[in-house]
């Protein structure tokens, strides 16, 4: 009997060492081999630049009302609007987003209302807005089970020979879960049509990289599952950008999922209620601001001439305009219905439920009565 | 038990002896005849049929594109099932035994559970989770669980479980196009068990539970591997001048309050019967629910007839360890009948 012995991979087995960047942290060309992607034009980087400006106001305005009060929690992505921005501009509208409590920068991209996005974080028991309009999955906190209902929904589509897509974002701490790998598994085993976006900003709440995994870099993963895996600086976009399309694309020529590592860093607390004092220093938060990736990416434009003030001013006018709104929409009380806790649990209408809805009916009712 | 075969009399095809497991894969057959979303995968169930041979040929009927043997993990079988769902499919994936449905509990607790309630309705699940389920039959340690207690108090799901080849049919087919996601419990000792019948059939509503025998001194409440031994008890109990209805629950979640308390007001006396273990198990909910809302009609406290608070025994053991239709005649003994 003899064992098949393979002579070659059915693609590049390891991500090259320095993640691929375009644009370096001073605006100006990194020369980083970048594996044959190319930059993004100066018109979408433009386009870019001003939805990650938004983007950044948008997390500065909402950590501000919870600190408030007016939200209950909120996981803000300030120091990674390149990933939330650029992965989601390049999804084509009928893809389908699978996204996590981090990122409601990218449900903002995708156009969801900002009400509807924040309605889970204010304390409403359901996701705010309606998943067949925005082809976006309502946001996953349970961690890395998004990535398995990404491959699902594309072996679907695949199945169908639909054209859809799908995206899915995780980070550095739900890469340690059983559903991440079994993911990567069924996605490469099935070829469907998924991207894996990995924001590894290094820290899962209070946990540091080095202790979540031994590995080289997480984006070494995708070779033992027969996927393509590539590491870029998740703080420029332009990278980011031209990896997910890139993968989008060998997704829709029915190439299969893409693992895209992106190295960025979370600037804010894990959520509000976190105190990033007991687990890193000040001088690290420090360092990481030279990496900006609005700051280089203005400088970019800049030089290139594609921004100037004027361009500049109404930019941070349309961002102002965002945040009025977010205040606004915030400063209104929710409405909420005891009645509906029992509205949607089952399509199938229940008894039980129904007489426990008719006891909190007369219990309002009762407690109505002057 | 009423059946009710879907065709007229005069074109009816003569019964003929069927196994529930045959019944079951009749039910996916149509099932994936019927409808084009619907798709069938998981450990094993393409080439080898499954474990058990409920999905035996369906592979090389329907093709590898509706039936097809996944990748060996149980939380992306179900996770990749929730996906193909929310596109319009409707996954029916099977759990190889009760226990290995654990890696899955995630999953069906945390998402399949909740969708439909976190979106406001939007995304609705119906998809069906098979989990061959209980003992009886010889297995090896983690091949006997009986999980359904787990389900059942989890908001969002729906759980039935069939004791006989018409209702394995009649159940699946009801799980399979209902809208809400349904864990189907197989109560694998029952695989094997035949019946004369002719299929397709239409048994009671899915959200029903059955009388399978009308008895005016007590009522056994059971489902699933018990019914049948619901049914010896009520056999010997009747020699000794006891007349036991029973009642087949089908439905776990939802409950049937409405046959059960008719029965119960009838007879005033109920036990439930389950191979799963007594202390928060299922048989509490009902013995709770039943009193309370037929207390004053009650002539004894509802008995619990289950396994022993101890984790499944070794084959060796099993036969100590699941109720009989002695230990359920010695329990109703133990009423005092003067009342
Ligand atoms: C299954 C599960 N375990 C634990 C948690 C609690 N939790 C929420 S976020 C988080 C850290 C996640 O870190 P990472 O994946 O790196 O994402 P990040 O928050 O850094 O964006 C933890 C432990 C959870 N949501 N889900
Ligand atoms: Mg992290």
């Amino acid at each position: 009997m003899t064992i098949d012995v393979p002579t070659s991979r059915s693609h590049r087995s390891l991500p090259q060492l320095q993640p691929i960047s375009f644009i370096g942290a001073d605006g100006q060309p990194t020369g980083v081999p970048t594996d044959g992607l190319t930059i993004p034009s100066d018109r979408t980087l433009l386009g870019l630049y001003q939805k990650m400006v938004q983007v950044r106001r948008f997390e500065a305005q909402v950590t501000h009302l919870t600190r408030q009060g007016r939200l209950a929690t909120y996981p803000s992505a300030a120091g990674q609007e390149a990933i939330e921005v650029g992965a989601t501009t390049a999804l084509a509208p009928g893809d389908w987003l699978f996204p996590t409590y981090r990122d409601s920068a990218s449900l903002l991209t995708r156009g969801v209302p900002v009400t509807e996005i924040l309605s889970a974080f204010r304390g409403d028991w359901h996701c705010g807005f309606d998943p067949n309009e925005y082809h976006t999955s309502p946001a996953a906190t349970p961690l890395a089970t998004q990535t398995l209902h990404a491959t699902g929904y594309a072996m679907a589509a695949k199945l169908k020979g639909e054209d859809a897509c799908t995206l899915t974002f995780l980070g550095d701490g739900a890469s340690s879960e059983g559903d991440t790998h079994e993911a990567f598994n069924f996605a490469s085993v099935w070829q469907t049509p998924t991207v894996f976006v990995l924001a590894n900003n290094q820290y899962a709440i209070s946990t540091p990289l080095r202790e979540q995994s031994n590995a080289t870099m997480l984006a070494d993963r995708a070779a033992g599952y027969g996927m393509p895996g590539i590491r870029v600086d998740g703080n420029d976009i332009a990278a980011v950008f031209a990896a997910v399309t890139a993968a989008l694309e060998r997704a829709r020529n029915g190439e299969g999922p893409t693992l895209i590592e992106c190295l960025t860093y979370r600037m804010e607390s894990h959520t509000n209620s976190d105190d990033p004092t007991k687990y890193r220093d000040a001088e690290e938060v420090e360092h990481w601001k030279q990496f900006d990736p609005i700051d280089r990416l203005e400088k970019h434009l800049r030089t290139a001439r594609i921004l100037d003030d004027a361009t500049a001013a109404d930019i941070t006018a349309s961002a102002e305009e965002l945040a009025t709104s977010v205040r606004d929409a915030m400063n209104t009380d929710a409405e909420v219905d005891p009645s509906e806790l029992f509205a949607y649990v089952y399509a199938n209408p229940r008894a039980n439920l129904a007489t426990q809805q008719e006891k909190l009916e007369a219990e309002l009712a009762t407690a109505a009565q002057p | 038990m009423t059946v009710t075969t879907a065709t007229t009399a005069e074109d009816a095809p003569t019964p003929v002896s069927v196994t529930m497991t045959k019944a079951l894969n009749q039910a996916l057959r149509d099932s994936l005849s019927d409808d084009e979303n619907v798709l069938v995968f998981g450990e094993d169930v393409g080439r080898l049929g499954g474990v058990f041979r409920v999905t035996e040929g369906l592979r090389k009927e329907f093709g590898p594109e509706r039936v097809w043997d996944s990748p060996l993990a149980e939380s992306g079988i179900v996770g990749t099932a929730i996906g193909m769902a929310m596109a319009g499919m409707r996954p029916v994936v099977e759990m190889q035994f009760d226990a290995y449905a654990y890696p899955a509990f995630e999953q069906i607790v945390s998402h399949v559970a909740k969708m439909r309630n976190r979106t406001k309705g939007k995304v609705s699940l119906p998809l069906t989770i098979r989990i061959p389920y209980a003992g009886d039959i010889g297995g090896v340690e983690h091949h006997s669980d009986s999980s359904e207690a787990y389900w059942c108090s989890t908001p969002g799901l729906t759980v039935v479980t069939p004791s006989n080849p018409a209702d394995a049919y009649s159940l699946l087919r009801d799980s399979i196009a209902s809208e809400d996601p349904v864990i189907f419990m197989e109560p694998k000792s029952r695989y094997w068990m035949k019946d004369e019948l002719s299929l397709p059939v239409q048994t009671a509503p899915m959200d029903r539970a059955q009388v399978v025998r009308v008895g005016s001194d007590v009522t056994l409440l059971a489902y699933g591997p018990t019914v049948r031994t619901a049914l010896a008890a009520a056999e010997e109990g009747a020699e000794h001048g006891l007349a036991i209805e029973v009642i087949d629950l089908r439905s776990l979640s939802p409950f049937d309050d409405e046959t059960v308390s008719a029965s119960v007001r009838k007879t005033t006396r109920a036990a439930i019967i389950h191979e799963a273990a007594q202390f928060g198990g299922y048989g509490a909910e009902v013995a709770a629910r039943v009193t309370e809302a037929n207390f004053t009609h009650l002539s004894a406290p509802i008995l619990r007839i289950t396994g022993f608070d101890v984790p499944y025994p070794s084959p060796k053991l099993e036969e100590y360890f699941l109720p009989t239709a002695e230990r359920i005649l010695d329990a109703l003994e133990s009423w005092d009948w003067e009342l």
